[in-house]
């Protein structure tokens, strides 16, 4: 402990502590405006705002960068501290913009100038006014504000490691760029809006906080502490609401994000009042046949529907439920969930289906995205959760992250990662056959390996690592069966032998798997590029060996952390909204745990129990459809129409339903063939409790009213649930949380009340990291599937000689039903887009910007083409995001036989140039 | 097929943008890969070497073009920020963006500080403008201040300079460096050179033994700051290895240039001071930074380098020339180890020190050139031969760069302690025809301004001081009856306001408006002392703590 004088009284401070510090929590504030007080800012001291005075020092000190000392006197309010931080603001005063015409009147430079009183400046004004760019779609930029403190850029490179904003020049032309001075809108920016929080001045502003003279407008009065929608991140942030919209967002300290968001977080929200939004309950109209192909204009539905009252809507879905299960049994129905929605909603959906329904054909997006992971990671050892979260890579020695693009798709965990590099020295791998441009200057090895060979790559790691002796055998001893079958089986897998196979090098494969099992801590992030294929759990059971093998699981900065998509599929699935499980991961079929939920949930619509028989998964229930198995469908929040892969084959199926309810924000491509529509709630309008992916159970709390005639998504759920025969009278989520929380013991000590007061609360027990002491299955020991080199389900030939692979772009979620709503994400990416190979193009003829067709077995589109070095020469890249060029009308629908999940990542397709406008289709 | 986009569809959008035909920003394409190989083939994992590598590009092309950067940003897995930042912090640089025109002509730099505006560089730089084919910039000090006016034609520095000279220069597109004479190694050797580093290396003589003996003798640093040698080389001594040595050539205080006299006429009396300070300090390597004025150094330390290696006496240290870029600031030794990383030349907050933490992190000896000259000196000959100098009670010898109205200009190799008055008469021919000496600045631009009347103080640390000035480099320029002192101080505020880093507020602001305040008629001087006050106490380094200095002089002294 530290002591010293401050303002002549003797106070304490830890070692590296800075006077700014003890000061500010003692109750003395400094002015600052280069420092920043939130997590992961540099103090800089370059303002000169926090000056003190230190005996026996000859100059002044900054209090925010300069440590306290034993004996030190300080004086934070000496004439001469006082009259140099005075003169500080007088100085950068005089070239800002008046106040009257201040970017932003109330930012922190106004705010401190006017506490300590200085509100002109005697200097000559500087000659040269840099201009205002506009550039960019979601901020703007007015640099005659900045005051060379350089937030921005310590927040763009050494918080969010973006490293797009620079200080170029020198002295008084010191000046703030992008890249080489380049537009923001035109920079390699990716509108992560850190620099735009972090700004003290306004310089740096949303451009929806001024007017088209850069001018400030009012700002929001009212904040609403909430979560973001879009990933499985899960970070908080607060809503700044004004005239029921919000104005701007602003992350928060949350345990996940630490103040950052990216650009879909921050950005992305002005889609809750598109005026595509649904407002009114819709019915098909008498005599509009369904067509799988049929197109409905979502800014004009009543080509296909009217509008109807509550009452009717709701009865009319029911109805058409109600004629089914009593007409055909309860196996002719399902519902698909939604990881968007809260636990609550999901929760009570998958209730409704299985009790109100009576089947467990229920079942929501996380069969498309990890449900190969999570067959492999039960059945290796017991649990889907992450192992530690992914701020557990700052305490990581070797990073690795396959097949996952997480500044992409998870680009505030990313965040993280560049930060255990830069900070930390972290070494981190990347292996996907795609190069990462967001990680590249990150990762110290990347390896590029052939689409489809994973477990290639992987058996020859485990190879290496088992004969160079580099497993951990008193780890295995202690947690791990087995491994002598893994030995056996991946015997003859040397790099030499697979390196044909994946494309690595042999040494490349050595010196990485040393890397990893020899590393003190070693961590494991994957993504849908492991999951999404046939030998997807394969894939994942490759990772667990490794893992096991090792010992790299189970403390910090070690673990298998497979990233989480949607903002609550982790909560969705615990919540029992999965065909096999009730909440909780309890099997259906195991009669003592369906007679627990019995005594809580009481009887079924029929009276009778739970059915005992597995559901169906989301490919399966498509194909029943089609078999004419399943016949009506209640969808909460769910695409499937282009989320599915071949997609015409699902939306033939769904075109094909006897009764589809759609429960949706918008008139999406699936509410097309809806008998009913039901407008329900955007997540700013919601309350409800979301689980992300490192299981933390997280509060939202609405910021907006209901638009129109729209209803709360659990509201409906029980209204259907009220027509469907059961009781229901919930009054508000925290009644349905307090009945989940009764029936899930990973939510024990999480109460409601409790989440309202710290936002958030992580399972099980606050333990961050978990599995130290073994795996939660029958024997406390993890268990080793060797897997076996399999070959995609449809490999490249003549006709098809490319590989077509399919993921997102960083500004659109999922199907973009919500982003490509949102108006500034829309207009960074507003085209459909493949991408190419430089090389492939040449090959081909083709030049950036064509419309190019890429066709599969199962259909054609016709996107724009985009040059991308980072694609793999042979594959092309095609975001799903875009109805206009739907990526999964091509892609293939064979399943991984474990985890049901279909290969989005891999097809034979052929690249060609497109006819001319007018002449295709 | 596709299906339409609905109408009313945001992809619409009212910013009427396009979807991108390739990955944000800027893409260097494979001919642009192709062209920067044909220059240099950068090593992605040194960083450091960002600044050599742009130098290796100017030199070729003449100029930065945009696309070779990005492809050198690509292939070095640098951000363009980062690539950009440096690359427009330094003078030396001409960054040229696609739809820009690169420089015409040969690059002319034409001094503008104090010594060469007084020798008429302003009417010189107006006469080359005429030339065809050229490109004259002013620029600040470049060392030649005994020889005014002077000027840089590409990498040829002439001094004294005429238009005359310059025209046939240019007639012959002189613009490689002209190696003067200097003791090479050969007779640095025959002389008994490295004679007391072999003793060094041969245990004859130890480490402690030297350290003892600059301690004795009281050497303090050169480079402007006078920290005691023997000190700073003990630090080391207790940090944990690897220990690195920096070597400070970046001399760019205007009025010095002791240190080009010194690369100049004796390297190897320096080499032999900078080996033995690697030796003692066990430092695993040694980097000089030589300021890019130097041209003629820099050709010459390359070739005694070689040298060196050749004859087997590097001995596995790993020594590394550096080119500076043109940045004053450079001279500050925590922003020399950032140049030196690659990066701009910002001064970093101390502490941490530069012996705890300085280059790449690691601990670092840094000393002046002229220091490790006197350091070799001093162990070869004792500490009773350095203190056998000196005079008015100070010890030791100093080189005085004399510049201004005086007959003799030069590098004076003189006792420590002698005064201005005495340098004048004894060692510089007095003043120059038609000049009574009227004032004079004891240490180049920062160390303020005397007149004549106070040109009996002793020129050494500590000494000055109480008048508020300081000795520094011990740049003396010397001025006359015919020079306007607020002119001079205004040039060197100009000076500070371009060579400021323009990290901290105080110095970046503080110089602009200084500079525009003393170039009215009428001097604001509550407002000057304010702003002085605020510069001195809360400027992150000593540039824009000294840069009020020859302000406040002509407010206290020059009424």
């Amino acid at each position: 402990m530290i002591r010293f004088l401050l303002d002549g009284r003797e106070v304490e401070a830890q070692p590296g502590e800075t006077i700014w510090q003890v000061a500010q929590r003692l109750g003395t504030d400094i002015p600052h405006l280069c420092h920043t007080p939130q997590h992961g800012y540099r103090a800089d001291g370059n303002c000169r705002a926090c000056m003190v005075e230190i005996e026996g020092e000859r100059v002044l000190a900054p209090s925010c960068k300069r440590a306290a000392t034993d004996g030190m006197v300080v004086r934070t309010a000496s004439e001469r501290a006082k009259r140099a931080r005075e003169l500080v603001f007088e100085l950068l005063l005089t070239d800002q913009p008046p106040r009257d015409q201040a970017h932003d009147a109330d930012s922190g430079f106004w705010r401190w100038a006017e506490r300590i009183g200085v509100t002109e400046s005697r200097f000559p004004a500087c000659e040269t006014v840099p201009a205002p760019d506009r550039s960019h779609p979601a901020m703007a930029v007015n640099l005659d504000a900045c005051i060379q403190c350089n937030l921005c850029v310590r927040a763009c490179r050494e918080v969010q490691g973006n490293d797009v904003i620079g200080m170029a020049f020198r002295g008084h032309h010191a000046e703030i760029v992008f890249d080489f001075a380049d537009p923001m809108g035109d920079s390699t920016c990716v509108a992560c809006g850190e620099c735009v929080q972090a700004c003290p001045t306004g310089a740096l502003l949303p451009s929806t906080l001024v007017d088209e003279r850069n001018v400030g407008v009012p700002k929001a009065a009212t904040a609403v502490d909430s979560l973001c929608p879009f990933c499985g991140v899960g970070c908080q942030l607060t809503f700044h609401v004004k005239d029921d919209r919000i104005q701007y967002v602003t992350g928060r300290d949350g345990p996940a994000n630490r103040g950052r968001l990216c650009v879909k977080g921050r950005f992305g929200f002005d889609y809750v009042q598109h005026p595509h939004r649904l407002t009114k309950p819709l019915i098909r109209k008498d005599g509009v046949p369904k067509r799988g192909d049929d197109i409905v204009d979502p800014a004009n539905p009543f080509t296909h529907f009217r509008e109807a009252g509550w009452e009717e809507a709701l009865e009319l879905a029911a109805a058409g439920l109600r004629r089914i299960r009593d007409g055909h049994g309860p196996s002719a129905l399902a519902g698909f969930g939604s990881a968007k929605g809260s636990n609550e909603e999901a929760y009570l959906f998958q209730k409704l289906v299985r009790l109100g329904f009576g089947t467990n054909n229920v079942d929501h997006c996380t069969r498309l995205c990890h449900a190969s992971s999570v067959a492999a990671l039960m059945e290796g050892i017991g649990s889907a959760a992450v192992s530690a979260p992914f701020a557990a890579a700052m305490d990581a020695e070797v990073i690795v992250v396959i097949g996952a693009n997480p500044t992409i798709n998870h680009p505030v965990a990313a965040t993280f990662i560049k930060n255990a590099v830069r900070q930390k020295g972290a070494k981190l791998i990347v292996m996907d056959p795609r190069g990462q441009a967001g990680l590249a200057r990150y990762a110290t090895h990347q390896l590029r390996f052939k689409p489809g060979t994973d477990v290639a790559l992987l058996n020859a790691m485990l190879h290496v690592i088992i004969a160079e002796g580099l497993s951990n055998p008193a780890y295995i001893q202690r947690f791990v069966d087995g491994f002598p079958d893994l030995e056996e089986a991946v015997q003859r897998s040397t790099p030499e032998a697979m390196a044909p196979l994946c494309g690595i090098a042999p040494d490349v494969i050595r010196e990485v798997a040393r890397l990893y099992a020899t590393s003190k801590a070693s961590i494991i992030f994957w993504g849908m590029g492991v999951s999404q294929h046939v030998h997807g759990t394969d894939n994942a059971r490759c990772l667990i060996a490794l893992s096991l093998i090792t010992g790299q699981v189970g403390r910090p900065g070690t673990g298998l952390h497979p990233l989480r998509g949607q903002n609550n599929v982790q909560g969705a699935s615990d919540a029992g909204l999965i065909p096999m499980v009730l909440p909780d991961y309890q099997p259906v079929e195991d009669a003592a745990k369906r007679q627990a939920f019995e005594a809580v949930w009481g009887a079924s619509y029929a009276g009778g129990g739970l059915d005992p028989k597995r559901g169906l998964t989301v490919v399966e229930i498509m194909n029943a459809i089609l078999a004419g198995e399943i016949r009506g469908m209640y969808i909460m929040g769910e695409n499937p129409a282009m989320s599915d892969p071949d997609a015409a084959h699902a939306r033939e199926a769904l075109a094909s339903l006897e009764h589809l309810v759609v429960q949706d924000i918008f008139l999406t491509e699936t509410a097309f063939h809806a008998d009913v529509i039901l407008p329900a709630s955007a997540l700013p309008e919601k309350t409800g409790s979301f689980t992300n992916t490192d299981r933390r159970v997280q509060l939202a709390r609405a910021a907006l009213p209901l638009p129109g005639g729209a209803r709360q998504d659990w509201e409906l759920v029980q209204a259907i649930a009220q027509r469907m025969g059961l009781g229901w009278r919930y009054t508000h989520p925290r009644e349905v949380y307090a009945e989940m929380a009764s029936v899930m013991p990973s939510l024990a000590g999480i109460s409601w009340e409790r989440l309202e007061r710290e936002g958030a609360a992580t399972y099980p027990q606050g333990r961050e990291v978990i599995f130290g002491d073994g795996f939660p299955t029958a024997t406390g020991r993890g268990r080793i599937v060797p897997a076996a080199v399999t070959p995609p389900a449809e490999l490249p030939d003549d006709d098809y000689p490319f590989v077509l692979s399919t993921g997102r772009l960083l500004e659109h979620w999922h199907t973009g039903a919500m982003t490509r709503r949102a108006t500034q994400l829309d207009a960074l990416e507003p085209e459909a887009i493949a991408m190419l190979h430089p090389r492939d193009m040449a090959r081909l003829g083709l030049q950036p910007g064509d419309r190019i067709r890429v066709s599969t077995r199962r259909g054609a589109i016709e996107p724009k083409l985009r040059a991308d070095r980072d694609v793999a020469e042979g594959m092309v890249f095609i975001p799903f995001a875009f109805a206009e060029a739907a990526a999964n009308l091509l892609t293939n629908p064979q399943l991984d036989p474990f985890g049901k999940i279909p290969e989005f990542k891999f097809c034979a397709a052929r690249v060609e140039k497109a006819e001319p406008a007018g002449a295709a289709d | 097929m596709n299906q339409s986009v609905p109408s009313g569809s945001p992809a619409t959008g009212r910013f009427g943008r396009k979807g991108r035909v390739q990955p944000r920003g800027r893409q260097a394409d494979e001919a642009d890969h192709a062209a920067l190989r044909e220059i240099l083939v950068p090593d992605a994992a040194r960083r450091d070497l960002l600044i050599e590598y742009l130098h290796r590009i100017q030199d070729a092309r003449g100029h930065l073009p945009a696309r070779l950067l990005v492809a050198l940003a690509e292939a070095m897995c640098l951000p363009l920020a980062e690539v950009y930042e440096t690359a427009t912090f330094y003078a030396h640089f001409d960054f040229v963006d696609d739809d820009e025109v690169p420089p015409q002509g040969v690059t002319v730099r034409v001094c503008d500080s104090l010594s060469c505006a007084m020798a008429g560089a302003d009417a010189l730089a107006e006469q080359l403008g005429q030339l065809d084919d050229v490109r004259v910039l002013r620029a600040p000090c470049m060392g030649q201040c005994d020889r005014a006016p002077c000027v840089a034609y590409g990498r040829n520095v002439v001094a004294p300079a005429s238009a005359a000279a310059l025209a046939e220069i240019h007639r012959r597109r002189e613009v490689q460096p002209v190696l003067p004479r200097y003791r090479t190694f050969e007779r640095y050797r025959a002389e008994g050179g490295y004679g007391t580093l072999e003793r060094l290396r041969d245990g004859r003589l130890t480490g402690d033994a030297v350290i003892a003996g600059l301690d004795a003798a009281g050497l303090r640093g050169m480079g402007g700051a006078g920290f005691p040698t023997a000190r700073k080389w003990r630090s080391l001594l207790q940090q944990p290895k690897p220990r690195l040595l920096a070597v400070n050539a970046d001399e760019g205080e205007p009025g010095t240039f002791k240190d080009r006299h010194f690369l100049e006429s004796d390297p190897h009396g320096f080499l032999e001071g900078m080996l033995i300070a690697a030796q003692v300090i066990e430092a695993e390597a040694a980097y000089i930074y030589l300021r890019d004025e130097y041209p003629a150094a820099h050709a010459i330390l390359t070739a005694e380098l070689q040298a060196l290696e050749t004859a087997g006496l590097l001995q596995g240290l790993h020594v590394e020339l550096r080119r500076g870029a043109g940045a004053y600031i450079c001279g500050e030794e925590s922003a020399m180890l950032e140049s030196i990383e690659g990066r701009r030349g910002l001064p970093r907050h101390k502490p941490p020190f530069p012996s705890e933490a300085g280059l790449f992190g690691r601990p670092t000896l840094i000393n002046n050139v002229e220091t490790l000259y006197w350091a070799a000196r001093i162990a070869e000959k004792g500490s009773a031969w350095w203190l056998g100098h000196g005079r008015n009670g100070a010890k030791g010898l100093r080189s005085y760069s004399v510049s201004g109205r005086v007959r003799e200009p030069g590098v004076k190799i003189a006792p420590a302690g002698i005064t201005a008055r005495e340098l004048i008469e004894e060692y510089c021919g007095g003043m120059a025809d038609g000049h009574r000496f009227a004032a004079y600045l004891p240490g180049g631009a920062s160390g303020g301004i005397l007149p004549a009347s106070m040109a009996d103080i002793p020129l050494d640390f500590g000494q000055l001081e109480k008048h508020g000035c300081f000795i520094g480099s011990a740049a003396v320029i010397v001025l006359s009856d015919r020079d306007d002192v607020r002119q001079a101080a205004l040039n060197l505020m100009r000076f500070f306001r371009h060579e400021s880093c323009g990290q901290c507020t105080p110095c970046r602001l503080g110089t602009e408006k200084a500079a525009a305040l003393m170039a009215e008629q009428t001097w604001d001087e509550p407002l000057l002392r304010d702003l002085a006050q605020v510069m001195r106490d809360a400027s992150i380094c000593g540039l824009g703590q000294a840069a009020p200095n020859p302000l406040l002089s002509v407010l206290e002294r020059f009424r």
